[in-house]
Order: structure tokens, then C-alpha cells, then sequence
């Protein structure tokens, strides 16, 4: 059995973002980037998996040599081998599904965990993306998670509750935070991820469907504002709600 | 000289550290603090992530990444809680140390093996109470019957003591001080009630006494009569390591100071936009650059198997002065906030004071530098 999970390279939720100077993407001087933290339960999924039913673990991340930092670190988790699928380009959703896609099925791979969207553009589609491009099957938002032979028994988060889904293998599961506790890396695994090689390929051509126009920031926030310390303050409180912000 | 940086694993390392500090001590640091215990299930965590063996070869059990990043981890550890790095100190740099550079193979294997991998915990038992700043003059004594040794006497002052499962002893035989690993299970070994201290609460020091503690011949480490100089090779490690441990609270305080003192508005304006406190902090800083450099070069020293005497007592005598001027700082750009308990500032300010007294005070450490300058004829 292949379990594969694919890893994205995102600035740190913590970093200030700026646009850059061509209004089209961000500046990533002096941005720190992280494993994106919906892939860290991908990649303890994985590993959890392979525990129970055996297998060989990939990741499969796409982007450039900057990206190695963050496979490094799924390695010295214990995942097996890499893939570094090698570019420059920013490719959209479905372009990077293709490119994914592509890997999944040279590995072989049946099952395939994705973190349910990355910090960074946050489209939330690559996964079901690839579900579709492989022909293989798709639960999105997963909290709960057991594979048992062929079948999948998967929960997924939704509003105000749970929904429980069963399907059957091959299966792309896309891992939203409470599925499971990452690991930390230990100190073995740091060892012996130095030992592991990061197979490089350079992905086929492929051209994107979107264009971003432009970036910008959200506007800044307004200051709140004091209309009063005491309860004769309430009957404008309520007037501003009503009138002004239209919340009531 | 080449340039000055980590390598890949030793990064990772950090990265790994500092995760684990953030999620799962610096939560509880107070309350290590107010309870004055590390709770077991923390030191299980350390173990199986390798942290209590991180220093040592893999073949023992380690992690196989040297003082370097023993000194990495240390720094990170100390960020979050001092107690923590205590205990890690304790085991590690000392305790088990002992039986690192002085224990034969089968020693190694049998006892540095599972203090590596965190299964058993260690203690150095060295200071007594007329043996202080004076270690020579211990009292303990240890003599052969039939294919055991016999040991007698009280050790004071010892971390870990009431929670270890082996300890590394300084006794005195007849052709001197000698070291001996003692299982602290076997008859006669026992520990007294935990010292009420200023702070490091969550780090246990017990006073030990040896009443016939009974143990095999082959316990004996290294050569009888050669114990002294085993024990100050240790602490040469020691010394380092606590330097590591000022270094990573220093940064910590630093961050804090600084957050606190662009957030905390005064006369209308942030307290960061007066020139009293960025002197404060400037010199915070300077320190720290300092405690780093010399850190870090000491370590790489230690692991090309340098004789780093002298260095370390510089390193333990710097660091350790330059964190209690930098708590100081610390408390005094948070003001009241500091003195409170609120924050973790007055609990650093407390844990702080002991590294100017433990593993050697700062007035023999300036022997030790003295004696090696006055050696070299003042050239370094």
C-alpha cells in the first residue's frame, strides 16, 4: 500500500504580510515559512496509517528548493520518501492539482492525505481537484478517520455537527485540525531524515487558468470608539447598532 | 575563520525544541513553579523525544548531536522554564556525563544507555555539607569488602536527588577520591525532603545520605583515586550547559521586555520611545550577542575534544551575571507588572540568582580563569 500526502511550503501565520512591488504577490523577505499547519495532520495521518495497515509513505510537495525545509521536517516525522516536484512558476488550484495528480499516479498511491486548504491562498481545492483529475474517491474536512481493507469510514466537520461518510479505496482525505495530535519530530528522525534523499523532478508545463490581477491589503481596522462608561450610553449603544452598522 | 552557523539538524533541532516548549511547558511553567514539581508525564515526553540523551553518541542511546546541540536544546528549554533545564542539566550534563567520559564500555551500555533514552533518570552527588566550594574536601567515604564497595556519608544539595534512579558518587577510598555509580534502589540509599528554595522550585534538590550502601566491585568508574579529576571534568560540561541555559532565558526576557515596553503607553506615548528604556534594552542585547558567540564557540571546542577549563568557567561566569543583569532589566521595563506574578518575569528574576552559585560559584570559576591566566602569563 502507497499513502501519499501532499505538502505545502506557506509563510508562518505569524509573519507580517506585505504586497509586494508588483501588486501581484506577496514580499517574502523576512517572512519565516512554515509547513502549512493543515498538512501537519496530512502528514500524522499518514504516518498513523501506514502504523495500522503497512505501506510505504511519500511526500509530494511542489514549489521550489525553498520547499525542502518543509519536506525535511515531514521526513523527520518518520514519513518515508520524497518528492520534490521543482519549479519556480506560482501555478492555481487546478494547475497544481494536475501537476499532483500527475506524481500521485507515478507513485501508485491509494491513499492520498491533503490538509484541507493552505494558509497561503487558501482555495481549499487542490485536493478534491485531484480526486476528480485521478478518478479516485473524496472526503473533505476530516476530523474522524478509519480505513479498514477497502473501506474508508471518515467523519467530517460541518455546521454545527458531524457527518459521517463511508466510501471505498483508492481515497483522497483532505485533514482539517482536531482529526489528530501531530508528532514532533524526534531526534532519531531528525538523524535519519539527513540520510533520506528528496527525489527532485521537474514537472511537465502547464498553464495556469486563473490570473491574478492584484493584491491588496484589507482595509485597516477603525478604532473602536467610547460613546459612553455608564448605562445612559445604551440608547445611542442600540441607535449606532440599528442605524449605523446595521447589525440589529 | 569560517563562517559561524548551525547546520540543517541542528535547525531542525531547534524548530523541534522550541515546539515542544511552546505547546507543552511554557503552558505549565507556572505551575512547575507553584506546585514545585515537574510533572512525570513532562519528563516521559522529553525521553521519548530524545531530549534526555541528546548530547550523547547514538551507540548510547543519544541523539548523537553533541554539546552543540545539547546547548541548542538547553537554550530552548530554559526559554520556557528553568526548573526544566535544571533537571535536564542534572541528568544529563552532569549526572550521567559522569559515566559518559569516565565508565567503561559495559558500564555504557548498561547504565548510560537507558539514562540516554530517558528511561532512567541521574544525579551527581559531589557537593556535602563542609564540601562546597571546597569539593576536595568530601567526606564520604567508600571501602572494598569481598567483590563489593561499602559506602558511607551524606550528600547535600543535590538536584534530582529524590526522583533519580542512578546517581554518580564522589567517595573517598584509600588512594582518593573516587567516582562510583550507585542504583539508588539498593538498601541504605536514601533521600531527604526536597530544600525550600528562591527558585528553580520545580527542579528537586535533596540531601542524600549513603548508610552501607552495598555495590559490586565493577561499579567503580574509571581508576580508584582518580574520581577528583573525572568530577571537574564533568563540570567543565556543566558550566557550558548552564551558560546555554542563562543564554536561552536571556532571549526570552529580551522578547518579553521589548513586546512589553512597544505595547505599554506612558506620557502618550509608547515606554520603547524613551531612550532610558532602549539603553535598557541595548544593553540587553549586547549581552546576549556576547553570551552567544561565546557559547556556541566554547561548544564546538568541547565537541572537537578540546580541554575547555578555562573556557567554560568564563562561559558559566558571563552568562550567569549577564542573566541576573538582564532579569533585572527585565523587571524593571515592566514595572509593577514585573514584580507580579502574572507574568513570568519575577519567576526568571527568581530562577535566575542560582547560576551564580550552583555548579561551581562564580568566585571559584574566577579562580579557575585566574589560575589559567597567571599559567599562560597573561596570554590567552
Amino acid at each position: 500500500m502507497k499513502i501519499a500526502v501532499c505538502l505545502n511550503h506557506v509563510p508562518d501565520t505569524a509573519s507580517k504580510i506585505s504586497v509586494g512591488q508588483d501588486n501581484q504577490s506577496i514580499d517574502t523577505s523576512g517572512v519565516t515559512f512554515v509547513v502549512n499547519p493543515y498538512d501537519e495532520f496530512a502528514v500524522e495521518e499518514a504516518l498513523k496509517t501506514k502504523e495500522k495497515v503497512g505501506g510505504d509513505t511519500v511526500v509530494i510537495s511542489l514549489g521550489n528548493d525553498n520547499n525542502k525545509e518543509s519536506i525535511k521536517k515531514a521526513l523527520a516525522m518518520g514519513v518515508d520518501n520524497a518528492v520534490l516536484l521543482k519549479t519556480n512558476e506560482i501555478y492555481d488550484s487546478l494547475s497544481v492539482a494536475k501537476i499532483l495528480a500527475n506524481e500521485i499516479k507515478t507513485q501508485n498511491a491509494e491513499i492520498v492525505f491533503f490538509g484541507k486548504q493552505s494558509v497561503d491562498y487558501d482555495n481549499g481545492a487542490v485536493g478534491q481537484m485531484c480526486a476528480e483529475l485521478l478518478g479516485y474517491n473524496s472526503v473533505s474536512v476530516v476530523v474522524g478517520l478509519e480505513i479498514n481493507g477497502n473501506k474508508v469510514r471518515a467523519e467530517r466537520e460541518i455546521e454545527g455537527g458531524r457527518e459521517i461518510v463511508e466510501t471505498e479505496l483508492p481515497v483522497v482525505i483532505t485533514t482539517q485540525k482536531g482529526l489528530n495530535e501531530p508528532r514532533y519530530a524526534s531526534l532519531k528522525g531528525i538523524m535519519a531524515a539527513k540520510k533520506k534523499i528528496i527525489d527532485e523532478k521537474i514537472p511537465e508545463n502547464c498553464s495556469n487558468y486563473t490570473e491574478t490581477i492584484s493584491m491588496k491589503k484589507p482595509p485597516a481596522k477603525q478604532p473602536g470608539r467610547i460613546i459612553g462608561t455608564d448605562a445612559t450610553a445604551v440608547p445611542e449603544l442600540i441607535r449606532l447598532l440599528k442605524e449605523e452598522v446595521k447589525v440589529i | 575563520m569560517n563562517e559561524f552557523a548551525f547546520t540543517e539538524e541542528q535547525n531542525m533541532l531547534r524548530s523541534m525544541v522550541r515546539d515542544f516548549v511552546d505547546n507543552e511547558i511554557k503552558p505549565i511553567a507556572a505551575k512547575i513553579d507553584t506546585e514545585e514539581k515537574i510533572p512525570e508525564n513532562l519528563i516521559k515526553k522529553l525521553g521519548e523525544l530524545g531530549l534526555l540523551g541528546v548530547s550523547f553518541p547514538e551507540e548510547y542511546g543519544g541523539g548523537g548531536f553533541g554539546e552543540v546541540g545539547y546547548c541548542i536544546m538547553q537554550e530552548e528549554i530554559a526559554r520556557g522554564c528553568m526548573s526544566t533545564a535544571t533537571f535536564i542539566g542534572a541528568h544529563q550534563s552532569i549526572g550521567a556525563n559522569v559515566i559518559y567520559l569516565g565508565g567503561n564500555e559495559e558500564q555504557k551500555q548498561k547504565y548510560l544507555v537507558p539514562l540516554a533514552k530517558g528511561e532512567k533518570i541521574a544525579a551527581f552527588c559531589l557537593t556535602e555539607a563542609q564540601a562546597g566550594s571546597d569539593s576536595f574536601n568530601l567526606k564520604t567515604r567508600a571501602h572494598p569488602d569481598g567483590d563489593e564497595w561499602v559506602i558511607n556519608g551524606e550528600k547535600l544539595w543535590i538536584t534530582n536527588g529524590g526522583i533519580a534512579d542512578i546517581v554518580s558518587v564522589f567517595a573517598r577510598t584509600e588512594k582518593g577520591i573516587t567516582a562510583f555509580i550507585v542504583e539508588t534502589d539498593r538498601p541504605g540509599f536514601s533521600a531527604g525532603p526536597p530544600e525550600k528554595k528562591m527558585g528553580i522550585k520545580g527542579s528537586t534538590t535533596n540531601p542524600i545520605t549513603f548508610d552501607n550502601v552495598r555495590i559490586p566491585k565493577e561499579n567503580m568508574v574509571g581508576q580508584e583515586g582518580r574520581g577528583f579529576i573525572l568530577a571537574m571534568k564533568t563540570l567543565d560540561a556543566g558550566r557550558l550547559g548552564l551558560g546555554a541555559a542563562c543564554l536561552g532565558a536571556s532571549k526570552e526576557l529580551l522578547e518579553l521586555s521589548t513586546r512589553y515596553a512597544k505595547q505599554r503607553k506612558q506620557f502618550d506615548t509608547t515606554i520603547a520611545n524613551f531612550q532610558a528604556i532602549q539603553f535598557m534594552l541595548s544593553e540587553m542585547a549586547s549581552l546576549i550577542y556576547a553570551m552567544e558567540s561565546m557559547v556556541y564557540r566554547t561548544a564546538v571546542d568541547y565537541d572537537l575534544k578540546k580541554d575547555i577549563s578555562h573556557q567554560s568557567a568564563i562561559v558559566k561566569l558571563f552568562c550567569s551575571e549577564s542573566l541576573d543583569k538582564i532579569a533585572d532589566y527585565a523587571v524593571q521595563i515592566h514595572g509593577g507588572m514585573g514584580y507580579s506574578r502574572e507574568l513570568p518575569i519575577e519567576r526568571f528574576y527568581r530562577d535566575s540568582r542560582i547560576n551564580r552559585i550552583f555548579e561551581g560559584t562564580n568566585e571559584i570559576q574566577k579562580g579557575i580563569i585566574a589560575r589559567y591566566v597567571l599559567k599562560k602569563n597573561g596570554k590567552l
